[in-house]
């Protein structure tokens, strides 16, 4: 019971991972807090739907998810860079739009892909010796990992790096010669692309996509970049950030599953997720500041107060 | 090389707090000179400085390097022929990457691509430039650069600015907000690779007496305006007490000039 919970929250985490990473790239790398991953994560997932309920092959409804993510960061970047919005107000606009740009790509608010070919299915078929329960976590861990490993190639290219330090020193790299309207075009339209293709595996995994699927994406994926960076505090190379990232979103998903599967005896009910899961960013936000008076205590008792600090 | 001509700048125009910053400077600066500024505050230093650099464009006026018109470029294109340090020790360096990974970022001006920003062959680069500064930076390439002092990020800023061998490079009052220890150890490493590699720079300074001692001209500012420009045998034989006096006498100048205009 409690196993096939962890596991449960293990692909969740995983899958969510990615959407996590995307989070990452604009918020911390990037120093550009973009709400519109709410609308990308269920445009990637109605993209899939729509391409697999009418057919088409799921590895295009993939492709297809991710140029859609791609274009959505693009508009945020063309509101901010171009029209000189503030970059929560681009976010907050190309949200909002997105949720009718997935109402018109579904043409209903809900498509079922039950007994629809998912890419589940056709790695399955790949590999039939082994169970659905035992492909999905190990799929899933591999896409994430190829994605981390090609995050982590990127930022540390040329380019990459430039993305890197216009969400450091703005100044600084306009100075080094680059046009950090581009970075900045460049860094939301990754982003918005690892959302959507989060988006898009999680609709092949639930059998579902729904248009009200993305709200508190965003939360989710700060939560599992906070988490991941508490606890692998004070590692600070890019491979070790992302791992940190990936691993975050794990706990927030087993978090915020025990909190569903056992909540009721504190008085939850399942609407109240969203809260549960804000409670949990706050936790995780001020969880630094506690590791720190309790660790100051216990030196200064340690030392006997020789050490005033 | 640097030409500007009747350039004009105006801040918050049309309201109360209207600011004339540049009143038509007019400014030409051969290749290899040495050219320090001096004015008391707000007499528009820095923003002559930023106007070169980009951050800001003139509201009238011409600015060509090497014939190329740079009125309306941006301060990302500039960069291909400008290197800067700023005063605030802060602005020049990413923090929150390690000091070669920052050094990495100042290679290339423009044309930068999807392979790695560093390797070997950079780091060994890099090694060797941070030995010359004197300051065991070459130990720490993968220490992030806010753990380093004002001093250190200063260092760090003009070898940066320098990697590529810019055109022009712009000093402003970069070591002011230095210890005098660091400041001077700075203007050292300053003076050191402005020789080595025979730049074109303009430095400002509020410090009169590295004005006349630095560089191979200077120029006063006052209120917009260039009021002074020596170079030469003149510059030699001046001294601090001199230019006092005639900042004074000009100034007093001007103010009778503006009350002529205004009455």
């Amino acid at each position: 019971m409690t196993w096939s919970l962890l596991g449960h929250a293990l692909e969740q985490g995983l899958v969510f991972g990615i959407m996590a990473l995307g989070v990452y790239l604009t918020f911390q790398v990037l120093n550009f807090p973009d709400l519109s991953v709410d609308g990308t994560f269920p445009l990637g997932a109605a993209i899939t739907a729509k391409i697999i309920f009418s057919g088409g092959h799921p590895l295009v409804a993939i492709m297809w998810a991710i140029i859609g993510g791609v274009l959505a960061g693009g508009l945020t970047a063309f509101f901010h860079t171009r029209l000189k919005f503030t970059n929560l107000l681009s976010g907050i606009l190309t949200m909002t739009l997105l949720y009718s740009v997935n109402l018109r790509i579904m043409g209903k608010s809900n498509i079922p892909l039950l007994g629809k070919v998912t890419i589940l299915d056709i790695v399955k078929s790949y590999f039939p010796f082994l169970s659905l329960d035992q492909l999905t976590p190990l799929l899933f861990l591999f896409i994430v990992l190829l994605v981390k490993v090609l995050l982590d190639y990127f930022l540390c290219t040329e380019v990459g790096m430039a993305v890197r330090a216009t969400g450091d020193n703005e100044q600084m790299i306009r100075s080094l010669g680059v046009d950090t309207k581009i970075t900045k075009i460049i860094g939301l339209c990754l982003s918005n692309g690892l959302v959507a293709l989060s988006g898009s595996l999680f609709a092949q995994y639930s059998g579902f996509a729904d248009v009200g699927m993305g709200i508190g994406t965003i939360v989710a994926g700060l939560a599992s970049v906070i988490i991941g960076r508490s606890i692998f505090k004070d590692r600070g190379g890019i491979g070790w950030i992302t791992i940190s990232v990936i691993v975050g979103s794990i706990i927030y998903r087993a978090t915020v599953m025990i909190a569903l599967r056992y909540g009721y005896r504190l008085g939850f009910q399942p609407g109240d997720l969203k809260l549960i899961s804000v409670i949990l960013v706050v936790i995780a936000l001020t969880f630094p500041l506690f590791r720190g008076r309790v660790k100051s205590i216990v030196a200064s008792n340690g030392s006997n107060g020789t050490e005033n600090k | 090389m640097l030409h500007l001509k009747n350039i004009y700048k105006c801040f918050a125009k049309g309201t109360s707090y209207e600011i004339e910053a540049l009143r038509g400077i007019n400014l030409h600066i051969p290749e290899g000179n040495f050219v320090t500024i001096i004015g008391s505050n707000g007499a528009g230093k820095s923003t002559l400085l930023n106007i070169i650099a980009g951050t800001i464009l003139p509201d009238k006026g011409e600015i060509t390097i090497n014939q190329q018109d740079l009125t309306n470029k941006a301060e990302y294109y500039r960069a291909r022929f400008i290197g800067r340090v700023f005063q605030n020790p802060l602005l020049g360096t990413a923090p929150s990457m390690t000091i070669e990974e920052n050094l990495a970022l100042s290679i290339k001006r423009f044309g930068r691509g999807l392979h790695l920003g560093l390797n070997n062959e950079r780091r060994e680069l890099f090694r060797n430039k941070l030995v010359q500064l004197e300051l065991g930076l070459e130990h720490m390439l993968t220490k992030k650069v806010a753990l380093l002092s004002g001093g250190q990020r200063q260092a760090l800023t003009i070898l940066m600015a320098t990697m590529f061998d810019p055109k022009l490079l712009l000093l402003d009052e970069h070591t002011a907000s230095l210890d005098p220890e660091s400041s001077k150890k700075i203007q050292l490493i300053t003076q050191e690779i402005v020789k080595e590699k025979k730049l074109t720079t303009i430095m400002v300074t509020h410090n009169m007496q590295e004005a006349l001692r630095y560089g191979n001209r200077t120029i006063m500012m006052d209120r917009g305006r260039i009021i002074l420009d020596i170079s030469g045998k003149k510059r030699e034989s001046v001294t601090i007490d001199y230019l006092l006096k005639q900042f004074s006498k000009l100034r007093k100048e001007e103010y009778i000039e503006d009350e002529l205009v205004l009455a």
